[in-house]
């Protein structure tokens, strides 16, 4: 922690040890040395998931510009010799890839919102004005989501009583939804950068910015919506705001908070790891930043100046507690660990797994039902492509008759390792959303050219600001050359129709499937359909290794 | 449905037709496009550097065909923006009188594809300041 006073230490390396052992317990998982004057604990990007999961991080996460080769941008091997984590380990299967299906069935599953609430009351019993904060893409992601529009996770996360919270996905429940639901919360709706489409002010329904007085010490919150919303996702569903990065009004919100006595700033934030990190070169009097948006779990904060950035994974995977030492107004010391909630050794709170229960009852049999078994890791992180999506573009192709096929590149959607049934819940854990139409269009080559070379530009423009922060869209029928290194308009080449093995050509039609259109309008059936009735027809899936796609300058 | 890029711009411009623009009280937009020409027209031969002048646009504009911007000139007579990318790059020029009580003014301008705006402002002793942002028009729709 040169170049600045503050003391900070990760308690990560504690659990990492034990756990070569194989004997790990939960309160070996959870021990840790309160320290200081003030606890956060950061939960976000869970998309609807209360129950356990497995979830496989990225082996492919290329960084541009600057973000060449730091974190989150290292994987694999990579990643554990850089943070001396043991090959095997349960470290290793929690925060890394390789091994993954092996690993999994030795330490089971992850998440389960029953497990976070008895990791969120044990550090609330160690620290009782613990603040929780949630960063986002809370109310998305699940068959139970979508058929009671975010209830079920609104009354299981009123459970575990959070301080504030910041958006992303839940946006996409269309306005009227967002506010009847945040009208009704018990806790503060934050975004600085929500602003009035019409009159370019911030919107009344979400405060920039929550003041809490914890340990003696005056913290101000500030919440951060994701930047790009009505880019990223259809602004027809909520065109009543505006978002963007605004770093200027977070500067001025900082001051408004210093002015008034915060002495900690928190930044709530669903910028995604990169933005964040250059947000914090620009931006002064930020102390922490809980980020959010690229689901990056990382075992140790990253210091970009005088300001510590967490970075807390998804899908209910990790749960950080970072204890703060705040005295004469500045912070002086951080103690940190990101929890991972291994669901076979952690113990579900019964309070919360009731309630949980309570949500899934309705639609339990719908749930339930089996549709197939998969012989393959089925997956989704990563750049280019996963073997969830390359099973979705095969259903699509198949199922809608298509030369080509395209599924967005979104970060959220669990594992399945060989061997276990695909169940209806399984598949809508990777496609639902309120816009999932299947739409069947004609594009020509240089149409598709250009699509291809607007979402890379989305992932690979060396200026984070100008990054969305998803993935590569995913390509089904055809493989491609991207070379990321270069600038928009010349990343993509070698565009070749996999059925034929033809060069794509620009001037000609091909009928494209796909699903995820931000257009108002769109028709088809849905995409979990799709899926369902392609995995039906196969019985056992079995996706193998594609190499479709050649990564250049990475 | 129909996938052109112009068509895809083009969603969500019923949201933001009805918009005013907010122009400060004291400025004016100059409705003769021709006045405001082109960014060696204005500076006639003179340097411009960096100073208080401070432009603000989004990185990514949620809607090419109206994308706030303002800027914000202290002690600047005339500010006059660019689109630089477009096929008539002047946009739109502010005046500051004496009495004016801040030089800033906001306004929503029409970007054709991703491009520089650059905001040049002459001050009241006759030097010249300039701010330029890149604003990216895309597509979208893939983010995670």
């Amino acid at each position: 922690m040169a170049a600045s006073a503050m003391l900070g230490t990760s308690g990560f390396g504690n659990w990492a040890r034990l756990a070569a052992q194989q004997s790990l317990t939960q309160d070996q998982l959870l021990q840790f040395d309160t320290f200081g004057n003030v606890s956060l604990i950061h939960v976000t990007d869970i998309h609807a998931q209360l129950m356990p999961i497995y979830f496989r991080e990225p082996s492919v996460n290329i960084g541009v510009g600057a973000n060449r080769g730091a974190v989150p941008h290292v994987t694999g091997a990579d990643f554990r010799k850089l943070y001396g984590i043991e090959d095997g380990s349960r470290s290793h299967y929690a925060l890394s890839s390789g091994d993954f299906s092996a690993l999994a069935q030795a330490y089971g599953k992850v998440g389960g919102m029953d497990r976070v609430a008895t990791v969120v009351n044990a550090i609330r019993a160690d620290r009782p004005d613990a603040l929780l904060l949630d960063g986002g893409d809370t109310w998305h992601g699940s068959y139970t989501c979508y058929h009671s529009e975010g209830q079920d996770m609104v009354n299981v996360m009123n459970g575990l009583k959070p301080d504030a919270m910041t958006f992303h996905w839940e946006f996409t429940l269309g306005t009227d939804r967002v506010t009847e639901l945040v009208e009704g919360l018990p806790f503060a709706a934050l975004g600085q950068n929500i602003f009035d489409a019409e009159w370019d002010e911030p919107a009344e329904l979400f405060k920039p910015y929550k003041f809490f007085e914890r340990g003696g010490v005056k913290i101000a919150v500030i919440g951060q919506a994701f930047p790009y919303m009505p880019i990223a996702n259809p602004s027809w569903m909520f065109p009543e705001y505006s978002f963007g990065i605004r770093d200027e009004n977070m500067q001025a919100m900082v001051d408004e908070v210093r002015g008034q006595g915060a002495e900690l700033v928190v930044c709530l934030s669903h910028n995604g790891f990169d933005v964040d990190k250059k947000m914090a070169s620009k931006v002064t009097g930020i102390d922490v930043i809980l980020t959010g948006h690229t689901h990056d779990a990382l075992p140790e904060p990253v210091l970009v100046g005088e300001t510590i950035l967490i970075a807390s994974g998804s899908n209910g995977k990790f749960v950080s507690r970072v204890d703060l030492d705040v005295r004469d107004g500045r912070m002086m010391g951080f103690r940190h660990k990101l929890i991972p909630i291994f669901s076979d050794v952690i113990a579900p709170d019964p309070e919360m797994a009731t309630l949980i229960e309570e949500q899934r009852a309705p639609y339990k049999a719908d749930l339930e039902e089996v549709i197939g078994q998969t012989d393959s890791l089925l997956y989704r992180r990563g750049n280019f492509n996963g073997s969830w999506d390359d099973l979705i573009c095969d259903a699509l192709l198949s199922e809608r008759e298509a030369d080509i096929a395209m599924s967005p590149g979104v970060r959220w959607g669990p594992s399945l390792i060989p061997g276990d049934d695909i169940t209806r819940e399984d598949i809508w854990n990777v496609t639902s959303m309120t816009y999932g139409e299947a739409y069947r269009t004609e594009m020509t080559g240089e149409f598709i050219k250009v699509i291809l070379e607007d979402v890379a530009d989305n992932i690979f423009n060396p200026d984070p600001y100008y990054q969305q922060g998803g993935d590569m869209v995913r390509i089904g029928g055809m493989g491609y050359r991207c070379d990321v290194t270069k600038p928009q308009g010349e990343r993509i080449s070698d565009m070749v129709l996999l059925s034929t093995g033809e060069a794509i050509d620009p001037a000609k039609n091909y009928v494209v499937a796909g699903w995820a259109s931000v257009n108002e309008g769109t028709e088809g059936p849905q995409i979990w359909d799709v899926v369902e009735s392609h995995i039906r027809k196969q019985g056992t899936v079995t996706i193998q290794p594609r190499d479709t796609v050649e990564v250049v300058g990475a | 449905m129909d996938f052109t890029r112009r068509d895809t711009l083009a969603l969500g411009a019923g949201a933001t037709a009805m918009a005013l623009l907010p122009l400060s009280a004291v400025a004016q937009a100059d409705p003769n496009a021709e006045l405001v020409g082109a960014p060696d027209e204005f500076l006639a031969g003179a340097d411009a550097g960096t100073g208080d002048l401070t432009l603000t646009a989004p990185e990514i504009a949620e809607n090419g065909n109206t994308v706030p911007i303002s800027i914000d000139a202290p002690g600047a007579v005339e500010v006059r923006v660019y689109a630089l990318g477009n096929p008539t790059p002047g946009v739109a020029a502010f005046r500051f009188g004496p009495l004016a009580g801040s030089q800033a003014a906001s306004t929503r301008i029409r970007l054709a594809g991703t491009q520089d705006v650059q905001a040049i402002a002459k001050m009241a002793d006759g030097s010249y300041q300039t701010a330029m942002k890149t604003v990216k028009v895309t597509i979208g729709g893939c983010g995670g």
